[in-house]
């Protein structure tokens, strides 16, 4: 069975990103309440899944309605691509909700 | 409060706490009674619940196959209300591991394991399980062995995570009950494995 979810919005912002497909996290560093860890940014990882989609949280702290809710994925990075000097097994992985409009394929 | 001789002035937070709260309820915009039902509520939800969903997915592997899939359809069946809560359900496996971070804040999914402990918002925790996730799990006396994937599940959105620890072998056989009664929180997070 494939997790799924239900998408709770009425989604403007179809889906781009298929799971295991490739992509970057944009490198950017816009002002306000951003759910995009620093640590992260500019770093390429594979889509696990998609969540569903979410009002934007960006435009929630602007207290706006953050619609078109925008689609978030749950994505898989490469520890030892994310920190170059990680100890542990070249296995190891952390997963990350981010987004659409701060991923591009990679 | 009933003053039993041990005052000590408010902190900020608590200051500005006590100034909202009285100032919400002297405007008519919720009672008294609503705010301590929302505490009692609060206090009611404990990883007792998490704990018993472990064990009902450890008896029943249709169940699990449902947890792993729908994680609030399963635990509603369980009658565990989760409204809003998108809970992603992680398994361990023999070859992977699983542990819980919010980098971002403090995201934990309070309807199945109640108020988070201090730990789990400290910077310490959120910056190093990301960073170096088997120091740390050492540091909770958990020794994951080399050939074991750790995967780190950061809750930077909307998702929150419940780790689905490994039944420990020597457990055939007993009742759900006694099954969840060794299912800490600290297994639900990632950074203890139950012990029979």
């Amino acid at each position: 069975m494939q997790p799924q979810f239900v998408t709770q919005y009425a989604s403007g912002v179809a889906p781009c990103f298929q799971v295991g497909e490739r992509v970057r996290v944009r490198k950017a560093a816009p002002p306000g309440h951003i759910r995009t860890p620093f640590y992260i940014r500019g770093h390429a990882g594979t889509i696990e899944r998609l969540c569903g989609s979410f009002p934007n949280p960006e435009e929630l702290a602007q207290m706006r309605d953050g619609l078109p809710a925008q689609p978030l994925y749950r994505v898989r990075f490469r520890q030892k691509d994310v920190w170059p000097d990680y100890r542990g097994s070249d296995a190891d992985v952390v997963e990350i909700e981010i987004f659409q409009h701060w991923l591009e394929k990679a | 409060m009933k003053d039993n001789g041990t005052y000590k002035p408010l902190t900020y937070f608590q200051l500005m706490e006590v100034s909202l709260r009285e100032l919400l309820v002297e405007k008519g915009v919720i009672t008294e009674a609503q705010i301590e039902e929302a505490v009692q509520d609060m206090r009611r939800r404990t990883p007792e619940r998490g704990a018993s969903v472990v064990a009902r997915a450890w008896v029943d592997p249709q169940f699990k196959q449902r947890l792993l899939a729908d994680g609030p359809g399963a635990c509603e069946s369980l009658g565990i209300d989760v409204p809003k809560l998108r809970l992603v359900v992680v398994e361990n496996t023999p070859g992977v591991h699983n542990a819980i971070v919010c980098t971002l804040c403090s995201c934990y999914p309070r309807m199945l394991l109640g108020i988070p402990p201090d730990w789990y918002k400290s910077r310490n925790y959120r910056s190093r399980m990301v960073r170096e996730p088997r120091s740390v799990l050492a540091e909770f006396g958990l020794n994951i062995p080399e050939e074991v994937q750790i995967r780190v599940h950061d809750s930077t959105a909307d998702m929150r995570y419940m780790v689905l620890p490994m039944r420990p072998p020597g457990t055939e056989g007993w009742s759900e009950e006694r099954l969840a009664s060794i299912v800490t929180r600290n297994a639900m997070i990632g950074v203890a494995v139950p012990a029979a």
